[in-house]
């Protein structure tokens, strides 16, 4: 009981360190890492910058590469130079990364992941007017538990022809994620959380995790909370997407739901994401491949990374800025002059941002 | 075996209406060896299955009601099958949810062993009690090892969707992957779900949808995983896949992951034909493709062992909210139970029966609230039993 009541004071403490930063990005330039990632990633990475440049946004670039090297005890880690950028300026926004089959060392996603202590993947989906899918009017948010669940990468084969894979629940880790959607909710005005769950099959395991949310939800009456079956949410969604509004679930379900949702919209192309890490910081990227088949060719369309950018300017609390960014790069869309080609039109990147650094300019 | 060929002789006499059929079963009985085997013809195998329960020309199945929607849809199985006088009787056993105990539904699995065949509706499992009381649906189907489940999603011509000419077929593994109920909390506050995937249970559900895949003259088939996350578990099944595909060049194999997959569904679903997977991949997709072909009150799901067959709906939904209340879709639950009637071998009953629910679906287009219809479930059941009446087989009082 003095222990909820102590975390949540320290969570409106959280919340009002928060606030402070947030004054002081209003104040003067940020600091942002960039990495621009592979195959397509460097030049919608380019793409993003002039955009940013066009709306004049207080935004200073530190361009890091990522890869895996062995550091000492041979620990698979991130160059030093982009973790110590990223524990500076605390944002970052990343491209596509590759991971080559047998490198020999775990994907280049998963390192950040740990390295950055990441916990929560958001995305948002909303349905882009202009980019015409059957799901109209979606507008959702799908908070996912990124650092347990079932990808705890515990597998063991028992004897012979029978493996055994570890789905790891655990009550801080469920608790922090439950605690952040709820945050997530009331700061971006939602009414509703879901948690989705399959506690009549997995008892202890979902059960914690619903248990832990329930908890959570006490502190925050303002806002519902419902919770639901993972299958109920799956028939559901393709049958009426606007039934949901902020959904929130451990690993697997969360990366099975949230590609789902981004389907609805039109696809990975169009999709952002961000993922917030303990110690306040947060790392935005786009979460299409890196397309080597058509990098540095000048047909990459920038979309999801804008988007994701834009979602970064909110969480610093420049909101008219982001929805400036994405008002223009909406508007362009919708008007249908200038797409590229996954979008169903014929131009290039660079026009395509342009297009959208003139709309920038005109409602400037 | 004798008594067998003298009740087909003798129903050759009666109704020359079956001749068709009896070729079908005379192509059977060929195929049996020893006395007391019998070969199920759709599933195109020979099995050392238990002697069907039938008795007198009927046969006896075992039906569990269930909770919520269960008990009226089912009650309105008995009334078409009644009126369309289809020989089964049905030995109805009760499943209370809310007991503590396994009884009621280690009764149901006694029943279903003697009976060989089942229909159901979905058992709630209350998950504020204690872990310990495992979900009753689950334990049925590993008591029986009911390993494969079987969906067919179509789009049908009188349901509105976004999504139009879907066929895919789904089977799924039903017995372990990560509904193996094993969990424990190692510390306070940490709780461990193991996830089983066995070699040999990967190898027989890709055999089944191998073979229902040449069975129904289907092209290809998909593997659904996560294997680039979970590299032992699902990389397993995937082996298992790939070396049973080897044996069958016909058809394509290819694989998906499952994140992958659910978006493609919900872009171009046209794109699937077969798709086989593990037991939670399964619950998403067969979940996601039954509300892309109009909801869960649309399609039927079975579930199939070696000894044993059950039938129920596909998305296995409860639907506490809409219990009798008279608006519940009875079209999932009919054509579960043509499935079960041509699992009994009883074709003519199971089409007519069938033909009768796609008529009211698609031709006069009576449809519940679910699929934005006005009627009720009664005014659908009694369109679908003038249909059966109308085609002129014998039927009872309307």
């Amino acid at each position: 009981m003095a222990g909820s009541v102590w975390r949540s004071l320290l969570s409106r403490a959280a919340a009002r360190r928060h606030a402070l930063s947030l004054a002081s990005f209003s104040r003067g330039i940020q600091t942002v890492t960039l990495i621009p990632g592979d195959g397509i990633g460097p030049e919608i990475s380019t793409a993003v910058m002039k955009i940013f440049e066009a709306a004049k946004a207080p935004i200073a670039w530190e361009e890091r590469r990522v890869t895996a090297i062995q550091g000492p005890g041979g620990r698979w880690m991130i160059p030093p130079d982009a973790k110590d950028s990223m524990d500076r300026s605390k944002i970052g926004l990343k491209g596509p990364l590759k991971t080559p089959i047998a490198a020999g060392h775990p994907s280049m996603n998963l390192l950040l992941r740990k390295t950055f202590n990441l916990y929560a993947n958001v995305r948002p989906c909303v349905s882009i007017e202009g980019y015409k899918t059957p799901y109209s009017d979606v507008n959702l948010v799908t908070i996912r538990e990124n650092t347990e669940g079932e990808y705890s990468g515990i597998e063991h084969v028992i004897v012979d022809g029978v493996v055994q894979s570890i789905k790891l629940i655990t009550e801080d880790a469920s608790r922090r994620i439950a605690e952040y959607a709820f945050e997530y909710a009331r700061n971006n005005q939602r009414n509703s959380v879901t948690a989705v769950h399959k506690a009549n099959i997995m008892r202890m395991s979902d059960g914690l995790f619903l248990r832990k949310c329930r908890e959570v939800a006490e502190n925050y009456k303002d806002i519902k909370f419902t919770e639901m079956y993972l299958d109920t949410v799956c028939l559901n969604m393709v049958q009426d997407p606007t039934q949901f509004d902020v959904l929130v679930m451990p690993n697997l379900y969360g990366d099975i739901l949230s590609d789902l949702c981004a389907g609805l919209i039109g696809g990975l192309g169009v999709t952002p994401s961000g993922n917030i890490g303990a110690d306040g910081v947060a790392i935005f990227e786009s979460v299409h491949g890196t397309a080597p088949d058509i990098a540095g060719m000048d047909l990459a369309n920038p979309t999801a990374l804008l988007l994701s950018a834009v979602m970064m300017l909110r969480h610093m609390g420049l909101h008219d800025l982001g929805n400036n960014i994405q008002t223009a790069c909406f508007d362009t869309i919708k008007d249908k002059k200038v797409l590229t080609k996954d979008l169903g039109g014929n131009s290039k990147c660079s026009e395509f941002t342009a297009e959208i650094c003139r709309r920038i300019q005109d409602l400037a | 075996m004798a008594a067998h060929s003298a009740a087909l002789s003798l129903s050759k006499i009666i109704n020359p209406f079956w001749g068709g059929r009896l070729g079908n079963t005379v192509k059977v009985r060929h195929r049996c060896s020893v006395f007391g085997t019998t070969v199920t013809s759709h599933r195109n195998k020979a099995v050392l299955a238990p002697p069907p329960a039938k008795y007198g020309g009927r046969h006896t199945v075992t039906l569990i009601p269930g909770d919520g929607i269960g008990p009226e849809l089912l009650s309105h199985v008995r009334e078409v099958f009644r009126f369309s006088c289809v020989p089964v009787d049905f030995e109805v056993v009760h499943v209370n949810s809310a007991s503590e105990t396994e009884d009621d539904i280690n009764n149901a699995i006694t029943a279903i062993r003697r009976n060989g065949v089942a229909l159901k509706g979905n058992i709630e499992t209350k998950h504020t009690m204690a872990p310990s009381v495992k979900s009753s649906n689950h334990l049925l189907r590993t008591s029986l090892d009911l390993y494969a489940n079987v969906m067919h999603c179509q789009s049908l011509p009188g349901v509105q969707t976004r999504h139009k000419n879907i066929d895919i077929l789904i089977i799924r593994e039903n017995t372990e992957g990560e509904y193996s109920s094993l969990e424990h909390e190692s510390v306070s506050g940490v709780v461990e779900c193991l996830k089983i995937i066995t070699r040999s249970n990967s190898l027989r559900i890709a055999e089944y949808a191998f073979r229902l895949a040449r069975e129904k003259g289907r092209r290809r088939v998909t593997a659904v995983h996560k294997a680039n996350i979970m590299k032992l578990a699902d990389g397993l099944f995937l082996q298992c896949c790939r070396e049973v595909a080897s044996g069958y060049p016909d058809i394509t194999f290819d694989t998906m992951i499952v994140d992958n997959t659910t978006m493609q569904l919900v872009s171009n679903p046209q794109q699937f034909d077969v798709m086989v997977m593990p037991n939670l991949y399964g619950n998403v997709v067969s979940n996601v493709c039954a509300g892309l072909v109009g909801g869960p009150g649309l399609v039927p799901g079975a579930n199939y062992g070696r000894d044993y067959a059950v039938f129920e709906t596909a998305t296995r939904n409860t639907g506490k909210s809409i219990a009798n209340k008279n608006i519940a879709n009875p079209t999932a639950m009919l054509l579960a139970s043509c499935m079960m009637l041509d699992h009994l071998m009883l074709y003519d009953h199971a089409s007519s029966i069938r033909n009768a629910v796609l008529t009211t679906m698609n031709g006069t287009r009576l449809h519940t609230p679910d699929i934005g219809g006005q009627g009720t479930t009664s005014e659908v059941v009694q369109s679908i039993m003038k249909i059966i009446q109308s085609k002129g087989q014998l039927t009872a009082e309307l």
